[in-house]
């Protein structure tokens, strides 16, 4: 109910709600649309994602699959293919490694092979990331591998808006859209307005201005990110804060313009460094900022080791606001 | 709906149209073999001699809506299915008026027109596909059938496994056909597979399943009509084995270390043309003349191709970048 | 008349070896038939025919690997009426164009005195450098406040802001004596780093020389004399042709004799500069033209007005300390040149002529070159020729 005076109304909802929303809001606007995937159905979703779908959308467009992610991937695939909009979910991308050829050899190259033929209008969200103590195999950050593909789209929501959001319009897109769902957001908590509704997913969004340094990052790095330009204010020390929200396409106007402005530039990226997206970024800015920069491109990965168990090490391995504040005071020769 | 039509009728139209599509197909693949050599057609090319019989069977029992997905070695179900002879060359040449723009050659041969989705160069990669096609149509209560043809190699991939569990479990209207060839690559069934009858596996996933001689057109399309009745009819999906060999080379490129030039002759004698075109002919069902104008048109419409083919034009490199993502929906 | 080329059967084949043939010339085939075996890396593999007709010549031989399409044999399709003469074998395929050897990089010799325009070697960010670059800011001037001292963009602000006038700088960094020096250490540490010097000292008497001279000035300006060190480098450039040991350079290990004589004139600058800038084949200018030249040269140099391409193509020095100067003069060699010619001052000494003690005008030539390339004995004859060429001033 809205009362005269309030413009609009917002709720307290999770990350984890917020997705559940968008998956909830589809089902209910367009009858092609269903959800595929390991435990969705009666488990309530890995991740309590999907929890109470079942009950109010049936087991037809809530399917618990066999745990066949090749298999199920590429049924998705068809069944795009067919007319239908699935969003097919990979429990995490540390299994969607066993779907990477129907996604690569199939999602991505049927339209190109088909000479426009046919194109593959599915969605295919995961979880991500690490720092649940989940070791070596179950902590990957693999969206930078996927950014590398051209034919498919990759996304990373950070904030409940883009949670809720981007799963719309990312079915309306003619072509395979990856989304990426950092499990450290799941439970993060705030406001959102009840009005919420589809945002666009290629824009990068600058979430906080400065004038000193950029900070570029995606995904469960964006609220480390925003800690450090708090800390970093304290110091005297304006950081800008860019969030990617599409690591493929990559929005470089909104980076360039960042970089123009503070000409110095940290980027901050969960995947391991060699070979990172943190890396593409960076040679994008070498191409097209060059004549901007006051320093060298910095970097703050995660360290080249599988994510260990204990937590200390594994908090040693990944990004963390402490690394962000020192990159970017050594950046400013202020270290 | 017509009564089940589970028996072929072999008329005199019905027999020849068999024997000339098989044909059709030999003709089309030996053409194709020429023009390798003449580095017309390059990558990779793998032909379809001794299993045409499949193919002829079982592809004209389907509807024009139901769907086909197919293997590297499809220009005899593309063919079969009517995408013009013209385009598939075409496309195998790389021009752009080839079926999938010249964009994907000879091992990914698409056709919206005929339902024909491709041509896949990853064994066993189509049948996951085979199975969402299906999933699509059960989902919108299309009754429509979708063939998914592959080799006896794919049954070792793990994709295999999970598209037959998934189409069982779902109630999917997935046809599933295995040319069984006896060799993937160079790899023989019997080095393989510790279980070698390939239709018992289908069968533990409670499909319904059935080996069938792949070198008799005849039985093909009988077991074929059989198999599409059931699958339109129940939703479910059936497996068809379908025992054969390959004549040829696993592609151009191909020493054949791993057979006996022996087992090849014994194969080639009772290959499907040669068994139909006996089988005819003892019972006066072709004449000489009907065999003189199928090679005839055959060899007419290769040439067309042909002159189609090399008259192709090459897309230009300023659109290199084009169909890797769609416009917007509307 | 047809041909039939040796198939294509792999994306990755470039070439087949014949090891047998099924047919032989006279043979009738017909298309799909096997005709051959050839060996591939794959193995053998049987090729077939896809014309019909008679083999009327076989091509290629048992044995010989050749390239894809390569023609194998000549077809006579049937109904063909035989040629009177054998058809001429088509022209082989041309082979796959080998890949071209890159070019060695070749590393030229660093110049003697900073290049126009040289760039600062100091440290500077992308921005400070586009900052500098457009309000005229010399970076070399800045000390940077950056890591490892290197010059950021708020440097080069605080410098534009101090309005402080830039240095003139009408004349390119050339004259920056500073990074000339440093130029020069370089060569000349390099140069007695890589190259064996050996000296040889001569004495030549250039009375001849100093009579002709005051001869030929008597009429003249002193704008237009002539000098001796004209003398000096015209007898050098008549001599050097003939022993081509001294005139070239030394590069990538193997000594380039050059082919023309471009003397590079040692040149001192006030202020502790030095430069030799090339006197373009010296050898074919007359006596005047060449004072002139070096007159131009000289005054250019001081100026700092010399051509880069003056600088980097002599191809033998010559060095001339003139009256100033000491009676010997051991010169470094300036890579990648092989040799350098000294004169010291001119000297009264007693020489012997015809058996008496005379009074005569003698000068000390010293050669220093590089042993890589020359010895001791045709140093000692290219010296001689020098001062030899000396006794006869009317027919430099």
């Amino acid at each position: 109910m809205t009362t005269p005076e309030a413009k609009t109304q917002a709720v307290e909802l999770t990350y984890r709600e917020a997705v559940r929303e968008a998956i909830r809001d589809a089902l209910k606007r367009d009858e092609r649309v269903f959800l595929m995937g390991e435990d969705v159905g009666r488990y309530g979703g890995c991740y309590a994602v999907s929890k109470g779908l079942l009950g109010e959308f049936g087991p037809e467009r809530i399917r618990d699959t066999p745990l066949s992610e090749s298999g199920f991937t590429g049924a998705g695939i068809g069944a795009a293919m067919a007319g239908m909009r699935p969003i097919v979910e990979l429990m995490t991308v540390n299994f969607s490694l066993l779907a990477l050829d129907q996604i690569l050899n199939t999602a991505a190259t049927v339209r190109h092979m088909s000479g426009n033929q046919f194109g593959v209008p599915l969605v295919i969200r995961m979880a991500t990331g690490a720092g649940r103590q989940l070791a070596a195999q179950h902590s990957h950050s693999l969206e930078g591998w996927y950014a590398h593909i051209p034919g498919i789209k990759v996304l990373a929501p950070a904030t409940l808006e883009d949670a809720r959001g981007m799963l719309w319009t990312a079915l309306q897109d003619p072509d395979p859209v990856l989304i990426f769902e950092n499990i450290m957001l799941y439970n993060m908590s705030g406001r959102l307005p009840t009005d919420a509704g589809p945002v666009d997913i290629d824009k990068a969004v600058v979430r906080r201005l400065g004038r000193d340094i950029s900070l570029i990052t995606y995904g469960g790095s964006l609220w480390k990110t925003l800690d450090a330009a708090t800390t970093l204010a304290a110091k005297g020390i304006d950081a800008e804060v860019i969030d990617l929200r599409s690591l493929r396409p990559l929005d470089d106007a909104t980076i360039m313009m960042s970089v123009a402005k503070t000409r110095h530039v940290i980027i901050i990226d969960e995947g391991w460094r060699s070979g990172s997206l943190a890396a593409e970024i960076g040679m994008r800015i070498i191409e097209q900022a060059f004549w901007s920069l006051d320093a060298p491109v910095a970097r703050v990965c995660s360290e080249e080791v599988p994510v260990p168990y204990p937590s200390h090490l594994e908090n040693a391995a990944l990004p963390q606001a402490s690394k962000i504040v020192a990159a970017a005071m050594a950046a400013l020769g202020r270290a | 709906m017509t009564a089940p039509t589970d028996k072929p009728r072999l008329s005199r139209e019905h027999v020849l149209s068999l024997l000339k599509q098989m044909i059709r197909i030999r003709r089309f693949e030996a053409k194709c073999a020429e023009l390798y050599t003449q580095e017309k057609i390059r990558g990779f090319l793998h032909l379809y001699d001794g299993e045409e019989a499949i193919a002829v069977g079982v592809i004209p029992v389907l509807e024009k809506r139901d769907r086909i997905v197919a293997t590297y070695r499809e220009h005899g179900h593309a063919l079969v299915r009517g995408v013009p002879m013209t385009t598939v060359l075409a496309e195998m040449y790389g021009k752009q008026e080839g079926c999938s723009h010249g964009r994907g050659g000879s091992m990914h041969l698409f056709d919206r027109a005929t339902n024909f989705y491709g041509g896949n160069a990853i064994v066993g990669g189509g049948l996951p596909l085979a199975v969402g096609l299906a999933l699509g149509d059960h989902m919108q209560r299309n009754r429509l059938v979708t063939a998914c043809f592959f080799g006896e190699g794919a049954v070792a991939e793990g994709a295999f496994h999970e598209s037959l569990n998934l189409a069982a479990l779902w109630g999917l209207p997935v046809l599933f056909v295995c040319e069984n060839n006896l060799y993937a690559m160079g790899t023989a069934l019997a080095l393989s597979e510790s279980e070698t009858d390939i239709q018992r596996k289908a069968a533990c996933y409670r499909i319904q399943a059935e080996a069938v001689d792949g070198m008799d057109v005849v039985a093909v399309e009988a077991a074929a009509r059989r198999a599409v009745h059931a699958v339109r009819q129940t939703g479910k999906p059936y497996f068809l084995e379908c025992r054969t060999y390959r004549l040829r080379a696993h592609s151009m490129f191909d020493a054949q270390l791993y057979r006996d030039k022996g087992e090849v002759e014994t194969w080639r004698k009772k290959e499907p043309i040669v068994r139909f075109q006996g089988w005819l002919e003892a019972n006066r069902m072709v004449h000489p003349d009907d065999l003189t104008r199928i090679e005839a048109d055959v060899a007419a419409e290769i040439a067309d191709a042909v002159a189609f083919a090399e008259a192709g034009t090459w897309e230009p490199v300023e659109q290199l970048t084009r169909f890797t993502y769609g416009e917007k929906a509307a | 008349m047809a041909e039939f080329r040796m198939p294509s059967l792999g994306p990755d084949m470039q070439a087949g070896t014949l090891v047998e043939w099924l047919v032989k010339p006279g043979d009738s085939v017909k298309r799909g038939d096997i005709v051959a075996v050839v060996e591939t890396q794959k193995g053998a593999i049987e090729i077939e025919i896809y014309q019909s007709g008679q083999i009327e010549q076989i091509l290629v031989d048992l044995g010989s690997k050749v390239p894809v399409g390569t023609p194998l044999a000549v077809i006579r399709a049937e109904g063909e009426a035989k040629p009177s003469v054998a058809a001429p074998a088509s022209p082989p395929m041309t082979q796959p164009v080998p890949l071209v050897a890159p070019v060695p990089i070749r590393t030229t010799a660093p110049p003697i005195a900073a290049p126009a325009g040289a760039v600062s070697s100091a440290r500077a960010s992308p921005a400070a450098r586009r900052l500098a670059r457009e309000h005229g800011v010399d970076l070399s001037t800045l000390m940077g406040t950056g890591p490892a001292g290197a010059v950021t963009y708020a440097d080069v602000e605080r410098r534009i802001a101090e309005a402080v006038p830039a240095p003139e700088k009408k004349r390119a960094l050339w004259l920056d004596l500073e990074a000339m020096r440093t130029a020069i250490a370089a060569a000349m540490v390099r140069s007695k780093r890589e190259i064996p010097h050996y000296y040889l000292e001569h004495h030549v008497d250039v009375s001849a020389c100093q009579q002709w001279l005051a001869h030929k000035n008597v009429a003249r300006s002193p704008d237009s004399r002539l000098l001796f060190a004209a003398l000096a480098i015209k007898a050098v450039a008549l001599a050097v042709p003939h022993f081509s040991g001294f005139n070239g350079f030394y590069r990538d290990n193997k000594f380039e004799p050059a082919q023309s004589v471009h003397i590079g004139v040692a040149i001192a600058i006030r202020g502790g500069g030095l430069a030799a800038p090339a006197l373009h084949d010296a050898n074919q200018l007359s006596l005047d033209e060449l004072m002139s030249r070096m007159r131009d040269l000289v005054q250019r140099t001081r100026a700092g007005r010399i051509r880069s391409s003056e600088i980097s193509d002599p191809t033998i020095t010559v060095s001339s300390l003139g009256e100033r100067g000491v009676e010997t003069l051991y010169g470094i060699i300036y890579p990648p040149q092989v040799a350098i010619v000294g004169f010291g001052k001119i000297v009264m000494r007693p020489w012997i002529v015809d058996g008496t003690v005379e009074s005569r005008s003698v000068i000390n030539v010293t050669l220093s070159a590089d042993h890589r390339v020359s010895d001791g004995h045709v140093g000692a004859l290219f010296l001689a020729e020098i001062g030899k060429l000396l006794q006869e001033p009317d027919k430099l």
